[in-house]
């Protein structure tokens, strides 16, 4: 079921009196492919989670529409817009087993669609059985572990079969360990159903390993729509930049001088296109190459190896963030000088304008 | 010198209750199967179950055991039920629900004596009025009850109104705040599924508040059990002539009561109200543990 947010706002209007509404939804405008799985990514406080209860309509939009496929859901109340809705604390109703809370959805039918028992315990039994919980259907929730809950609130939710799941930070009450076996487990589970699945998540890995497009907000405005590694690759803008990644990316302050990027008195990047300003400039860790002869030079502060990775904690004058962070593959632990020097993959470097905060386009200059 | 410290930490706890709490106890049992016993003198003829049967067979305890029972049975199913809707009403009003809690909690507050006068200018016939609710009563074509002196079921049901609207308050209390800790997103997650108000309530809110409720009907039991005050704020201290006295006021009235001087018979009647509220109690709990699984 392809879902369009058609201009959709939602506006809350403030408690304190004299202060201005706060709009959670800012004119949102795009199209959820049928049968994919989308983030919606973003710092807490964005909308993203108003923005999940507008389309499962526990919230009503002050202004624009929500379609499932043709229909308009605008006004429908939650109960008739056939969606699952997974929470964040999952809402497992604690005095009901397992089984008896899958099977919970189902005793609401009424009429045409009411179902016996035995289909009840048959559908009940399908959908424990596509997240795996068969073995604990007959347990309370507080026997249960976090993941082991989680699927039963999964489980739930499909078990009528919705036309689209959502899901609210499903996985910020797990622990890290578990968290990487359940984002695959919604993978698999969304892969199965082919359900199209929207999830609210502040964790960019969370939502760039498992998307197949993730919505990044800020503050109530759509940043950027698109699969994942486009995003990371192509940023509109610093937020997006900055947000996406881990380590972050590292912001500089520096300019476009005579066809090169500059930082400080360092013409790093030899490139085409943009005229002369001051400009940020955003280098991603692993765009770096330890190269002595290379155009650019930090000062390194200390080495951290972690596993295959080894990063190198620096500092720059002209950098913006408190440190910056490089990763590299150094095969032998060579010691470094102080002074580090570096040559840079082009793909990994961005510039954004100073004051609007966009990305500019620019081509590398091949050197002859 | 290890072993003797905890004791004494507890040392002040023993003693006070000791004195005040497992003495009497005690002593009320060993009163209770003392025969003849003498307060004058401190003597007595022997030792048996004669004050047991005095008591059972004494018409007044009779009457208030009956008494307790009727008011027991009345007022703790329909004062918890009255608070629950009232409670549910609260919760449905947000904005007003602070003012309201406070107005609905000012009779707990309020002296039984106090209230109990003013429970006599609703009911009491003077010479000068019909009282309140009897003027509402002729209003609309019935005739005058005498519910202070009149019938015993006129005065029961004074007794139970009066009994109902004193703990009302405390209940609505506990109970809001039971449905407000009901955590939102079942109501929303139940809201998504289309279940109808009706299964919200009986299948989410009820099992979700039912430990409050269980704890609101066991003391309620227990201190309808133990009603005295409001007996004597209606009716005055000869609650015996009234026909309405309780269990309790019949152990005060064999204590200190009109001649008074029974504290045999006052025990074996408090033993007898310790045997029932026990049981009821050990009923409550069975039942309200057999609901947990």
């Amino acid at each position: 079921m392809k879902i369009v947010l058609d201009h959709l706002t939602k506006r809350f209007s403030n408690r304190t009196k004299g202060l201005d509404d706060i709009i959670a939804v800012n004119d949102f405008n795009f199209e959820i492919p049928d049968g994919k799985l989308i983030g919606l990514l973003g710092p807490s406080g964005c909308g993203k989670s108003t923005t999940l209860n507008l389309i499962s309509g526990l919230e009503k939009a002050t202004s624009g529409k929500i379609w499932f496929g043709d229909d308009d859901v605008t006004d429908l109340p939650p109960e008739n817009r056939g969606v699952g809705l997974v929470f964040q604390s999952y809402a497992l109703y604690p005095h009901l087993t397992a089984r008896q809370n899958i099977m919970f959805p189902l005793q609401n039918l009424k009429g045409k669609d009411k179902l016996t028992k035995e289909q009840m315990n048959e559908k009940v039994l399908e959908a424990a059985h596509l997240v795996q919980i068969e073995r604990y259907l007959d347990s309370k929730p507080n026997q249960m572990s976090g993941g082991q809950q989680q699927r039963v609130a999964i489980a739930r939710a499909l078990v009528k079969l919705p036309r689209v799941l959502l899901l609210d930070e499903p996985l910020s009450n797990l622990d890290a360990r578990l968290r990487l076996a359940t984002r695959e487990e919604i993978r698999r589970i969304q892969q199965e159903t082919k359900l199209t699945t929207v999830f609210v998540t502040h964790d960019q890995e969370e939502a760039m390993s498992i998307s197949d497009m993730i919505v990044v907000m800020k503050d109530g405005i759509m940043q950027q729509i698109g699969r994942p590694q486009d995003v990371y690759d192509h940023p509109v803008n610093l937020f997006v930049a900055k947000f996406l990644g881990n380590p972050p990316i590292n912001v500089f302050d520096g300019k476009i001088e005579n066809g090169a990027i500059v930082i400080g008195n360092e013409r790093i990047l030899e490139i085409e296109g943009p005229e002369d300003q001051e400009v940020y400039v955003g280098i991603r860790p692993e765009g770096f190459i330890v190269d002595e002869s290379g155009p650019f030079h930090v000062n390194k502060k200390q080495i951290e190896i972690m596993g295959r990775d080894t990063s190198i904690v620096a500092t720059h004058p002209n950098m913006i963030s408190e440190s910056i962070r490089i990763i590299v593959t150094l095969d032998s632990r060579d010691e470094l000088p102080s002074t580090v020097g570096f040559r840079l993959k082009p793909g990994k470097v961005e510039i954004f304008a100073k004051d609007t905060e966009n990305n500019i386009e620019y081509s590398v200059r091949e050197s002859v | 010198m290890k072993k003797i410290k905890p004791w004494l930490y507890l040392a002040p706890a023993i003693l006070f209750l000791g004195f005040f709490m497992v003495y009497p106890l005690i002593d009320v049992f060993i009163y209770s199967f003392e025969e003849g016993y003498n307060s004058a003198s401190q003597t007595f003829r022997g030792i048996g179950l004669y004050n047991y049967m005095y008591v059972l067979r004494d018409p007044y305890f009779i009457q208030a055991l009956k008494n307790t029972f009727i008011l027991v049975i009345i007022t703790v199913p329909l004062s918890t039920g009255i608070a629950l809707l009232i409670a549910l009403g609260l919760n449905s009003i947000p904005k007003l629900k602070d003012l309201f809690q406070t107005i609905f909690f000012l009779p707990y507050v309020t002296n039984t004596l106090a209230v109990g006068l003013v429970f006599m200018i609703l009911f009491k016939k003077t010479a000068y009025s019909e009282g309140l609710v009897n003027m509402l009563i002729t209003g609309l074509g019935g005739s005058a009850i005498d519910f202070m002196d009149g019938p015993y079921w006129a005065k029961m049901f004074v007794l139970c109104f009066y009994t109902v609207w004193i703990v009302l308050p405390f209940k609505i209390l506990i109970l809001t705040s039971a449905l407000a800790s009901v955590d939102e997103n079942l109501y929303k997650a139940a809201k998504i599924d289309g279940t109808s108000r009706f299964r919200i309530f009986t299948r989410i809110t009820i099992p979700m508040i039912s430990p409050m409720i269980f704890y609101l009907i066991i003391t309620g039991f227990i201190g309808a059990f133990k009603a005295y005050s409001d007996a004597v704020a209606l009716f005055g201290t000869d609650l015996n002539a009234a026909g309405m006295n309780t269990i309790v006021g019949y152990i005060y009235d064999m204590l200190y009561g009109n001649g008074g001087g029974y504290p045999s018979y006052a025990s074996s009647a408090a033993l007898i109200l310790f045997a029932v509220v026990l049981t009821i109690t050990c009923i409550n709990l069975t039942i309200s543990n057999s609901g947990k699984d």
